[in-house]
């Protein structure tokens, strides 16, 4: 794929100039469509009433800072990841630490619960993910089932199980994106089309088909068909590193948080951003992003410690959470909607509702 | 299918994969943003009223509630 054959004449300039030209073509076809803005369709709508969220519970027992956190499927279950390289599962309703494993190296970037709830998938500077199986024995040893699936050749960015506990979709500070056998390790697509690193990613909602995004350093976000490991949409409307993405509940957009300190919403149908979410007092880059059950709300984690919670629909902000002590590092919703969970460099994890 | 690493590709590869990329992108069917809005509007009216989140839940009913006496860190 790297080394394609040339047409005679064309050296990079040639074809920067054809890129640049499809380029102004594309913004020509998409602005055809650009007949309104999001919040002008959501005038008409009431607005939300006053927010009160606060913190239910810490969760308290990591070394350094809190990387990444995934909900469990059973709505109470969380597993979250360290700089300090642990990987610990805990139970939100009781603040319990159910299961703790040392990872090999520090800076565990991603971390993610299996479908079935029976097991854990996690990575970051070992450049690889690794399944963890979760025995109901507190005293096994869970590094000793520790599996090597994925491997790539720069740290490992994110993870997602697709729908089963048979595959996983990781990407990579290498540029790409892969999704992978679980039990016997293989690579069954690889994803090529970032210039830089790819930070996250999101798989589709099932109902919508086999499709993923992702977002990165280069600025962009791409919609991958999974199947084919074609980059079928890509928007570069951010002006700085695209830290998180995440789908709309339908499917039918996404949501990305970017270092440029603004949360953007894009429509897959309409093919374009449609929605920017931000204010001129607020400086510090987003880091993560998620929506709450109906898609009303976007609750987005900043690096100035806060949450912003988004009404999506009308482009407003309608509360700030304050109450971790450093840089808010990711933020998820829980599956059935009830509550959010947000992870902080300042070690801890707190339960919002 | 190889794994590659985007540092070692030429400037010239990353040129050839960019302009066959935007060939695909440009021949999309799109649809108008007014359509989309009303519908993405739409979703979320459908389902605001079992958002927990947005309409809000009864403490007795909320597994987060504050637990009652002490608080255990």
């Amino acid at each position: 794929m790297a080394c394609q054959g040339l047409a005679k004449g064309e050296t990079t300039n040639t074809l920067k100039a054809e890129s640049e030209s499809l380029k102004a073509k594309l913004e020509e076809e998409r602005a055809k469509l650009h007949d309104v803005e999001l919040h002008q369709v959501a005038e008409k709508i009431d607005a939300l009433g006053q927010f009160v969220m606060k913190t239910r519970r810490t969760l308290k027992g990591h070394g350094n800072k809190v990387l990444c956190m995934d909900w469990c499927r059973d709505k109470r279950r969380i597993v979250s990841s360290s700089q300090d390289g642990k990987v610990i599962v805990w139970d939100a309703y009781t603040t319990n630490k159910e299961h703790a494993v040392t990872m090999p190296c520090t800076w565990v970037m991603a971390c993610a619960y299996a479908p079935s709830g029976c097991a854990v998938a996690c990575g970051g500077l070992d450049n690889k993910c690794s399944v963890y199986p979760l025995s109901l024995d507190k005293n096994e040893n869970l590094a000793a089932k520790k599996k090597s699936v994925a491997m790539h050749t720069n740290y490992l960015s994110s993870c997602s199980f697709t729908n089963s506990d048979m595959q996983i979709l990781t990407s990579s500070g290498d540029g790409t994106c892969a999704l992978w056998d679980v039990e016997s390790g293989q690579l069954l697509q690889s994803f090529h089309g970032h210039s830089a690193d790819v930070l996250s990613l999101d798989l589709a909602p099932s109902e919508t088909g086999n499709t993923f995004v992702s977002g990165g350093c280069d600025k962009k976000a791409n919609v991958w068909d999974m199947r084919s490991g074609q980059n079928v949409q890509s928007f570069e409307t951010h002006e700085s590193d695209i830290n998180n993405v995440k789908y709309y509940p339908s499917g039918d957009a996404f949501a990305t948080g970017s270092d440029d300190a603004t949360c953007r919403l894009y429509d897959l149908r309409a093919d374009r951003e449609v929605a920017i979410y931000s204010k001129d007092s607020i400086i510090f880059g987003a880091s993560s992003v998620d929506f709450s059950l109906s898609g009303r709300l976007l609750f987005a984690g900043y690096n100035d410690y806060t949450i912003n919670v988004w009404d999506v629909l009308k482009g407003t902000r309608v509360a700030i959470l304050f109450g971790h002590e450093n840089r808010v590092s990711t933020v998820r919703v829980s599956p059935d909607g009830t509550a959010f969970c947000s992870g902080s460099w300042d070690n801890t994890l707190r339960i919002w509702a | 299918m190889p794994v590659i690493n985007v540092e070692e590709l030429t400037d010239l590869d990353k040129a050839k994969m960019e302009v066959t990329q935007l060939k695909t992108e440009v021949k999309l069917e799109r649809a108008k943003v007014s359509k989309c809005c009303e519908e993405i509007s739409e979703y979320i009216q459908s389902g605001a009223d079992e958002d927990p989140l947005v309409k809000g839940i009864p403490e007795e009913k909320n597994p987060f509630k504050e637990k009652g006496g002490c608080v255990i860190c």
